[in-house]
């Protein structure tokens, strides 16, 4: 698969960041908002995260970015990880104020730009709403007529990222739907499912909104990923029309 | 630049040896790929070898799996910054693939490409002497469909985009040509002891 780069802008080198606010979330996950001098991204995209220990010791991890890319800050959305080295800082330690090394924008597959148009699938499990979720505010921007689906898996209605925000973008904007998937509680909302999202629950979702998407973003655990996208694919999506980013893997 | 109250877990020594600079380490085994997994039925695969658009040689899945089998066990390094140590592998080398075809290379550049369409760029010198393989197996079972299963490209000395998954042919190209990833601001070799992770890395 070959053709001309989608990213106009290499990553960065390591530059500084400055947090300029870390709030909560949800009761695992932090908004942490960065001012960093880099160029503007794709929805989609994310950036590497370097922090560096009083004896040299580094320590990197790469984090979507959930802003818009015209935001003023660039926020990202860090899930409490057990033992996790970076996680932990963000969670215990930041504060405002603080300086850490970043480098960016990365990547060029798992973007959306507002000329690609829809109909928008989004899929995202758990944490995998940050990159889903800068594609929601951009289109919300600069290209509401855009029909788009929004369906996120999530434990408990408290654990939807960006919940408030998601629900009053759909409230205000007809082209755009979210729907979601409560795994371990009743839904809140009717029209919500109480169930793990899996072919059939696509299959049914689908239908209702009443759209063929044709660009499809898929985003969480691989487990879920991996379930999503093979059950797109049975279902007729053109598996070239579906992106997926993954985290973790097999035992 | 000093991080304020960030101490970290540092790896053990023995790890801390392994580990190229900027990556951790992990007992699991991560997927990372760029849509969904391709089901590819054995009965259809098969493998070339090209000069450009010219093709060859190929083999069929049968035909592959009779040519001469080497086992690889070492460590694996993914650019988005984890490494799997001991980790074991089984398939045919490119000598023995190149030896099998009778055919000497005829440009210094490759190109892998998947059955996802998905490609990469690998210079032949990195593909030849014993450092890289068609690898059919891992850790002594086939190799799963989300990790490249039947048949992945195995280059471990370089970040693990370079070892393209469900891979389908290499074709020798006249000049170092960009893949999929190296378009999308990743670096073009992919040293991980030099850290060559994006376009612009020394």
């Amino acid at each position: 698969m070959t053709g001309p780069p989608p990213s106009p802008a290499l990553p960065s080198r390591w530059t500084e960041a400055v947090v300029r606010r870390v709030h909560p979330l949800t009761s695992r996950v932090i908004g942490v908002v960065l001012d960093a001098p880099l160029a503007t991204p794709l929805a989609g995209q994310h950036v590497d995260v370097r922090l560096t220990a009083p004896d040299g010791y580094q320590a990197q991890r790469s984090y979507s970015i959930a802003s818009a890319p015209d935001a003023d800050g660039l926020e990202l959305a860090i899930e409490r990880l057990p033992e996790g080295e970076v996680s932990s800082f963000f969670f215990d330690v930041a504060q405002p104020g603080d300086t850490l090394e970043i480098r960016g924008p990365i990547g060029g597959h798992f973007v959306w730009r507002d000329t690609d148009g829809g109909p928008l699938l989004l899929v995202g499990g758990g944490s995998g709403v940050a990159p889903l979720m800068a594609m929601v505010r951009h289109r919300r921007a600069h290209a509401p007529g855009v029909a788009a689906l929004l369906l996120y898996s999530a434990r408990t209605w408290d654990e939807v990222i960006f919940r408030d925000e998601l629900v009053a973008t759909a409230a205000a904007d007809p082209a755009f739907h979210f729907v979601a998937a409560i795994t371990r509680a009743p839904p809140a909302r009717p029209g919500d499912y109480a169930r793990r999202l899996d072919a059939p629950l696509l299959r049914d979702a689908l239908g209702r909104w009443g759209h063929v998407p044709r660009h499809t973003y898929v985003c969480g655990s691989n487990a879920f990923v991996e379930g999503v996208t093979a059950a797109l694919v049975a279902d007729g999506l053109p598996p070239r029309s579906i992106r997926a980013e993954r985290f973790g893997g097999t035992p | 630049m000093t991080t304020r109250g960030f101490t970290g877990r540092r790896p053990g020594a023995e790890a801390a040896k392994r580990l190229p600079p900027g990556q951790y380490h992990t007992p699991d085994f991560p997927v990372l790929s760029m849509g969904p997994t391709p089901q590819v039925d054995l009965a259809t695969w098969s493998f070339a070898l090209r000069n450009g658009p010219r093709e060859l040689a190929r083999w069929s899945w049968a035909e592959f799996e009779a040519l001469p089998r080497t086992r690889w066990r070492g460590d694996i390094h993914c650019v988005t910054k984890w490494s799997k140590f001991d980790t074991e592998w089984d398939g045919v080398t490119i000598d023995d693939l190149l030896a099998a075809a009778g055919v000497a290379a005829p440009s210094a550049f490759v190109l892998a490409r998947s059955y996802d369409d998905y490609d990469t760029n690998v210079p032949f010198a990195d593909l030849t002497g014993g450092r890289a393989m068609i690898a059919t197996r891992f850790g002594g079972a086939p190799l799963p469909a989300e990790h490249g299963g039947p048949a992945r490209l195995l280059v471990p000395h370089l970040y693990f985009w370079k070892s393209a998954k469900w891979v389908k042919s290499l074709a020798f190209t006249p000049r170092d040509e960009a893949g999929f990833w190296e378009l999308r601001g990743y670096h073009m070799y992919g040293d991980p002891w030099r850290e060559q992770r994006y376009t612009n890395d020394p």
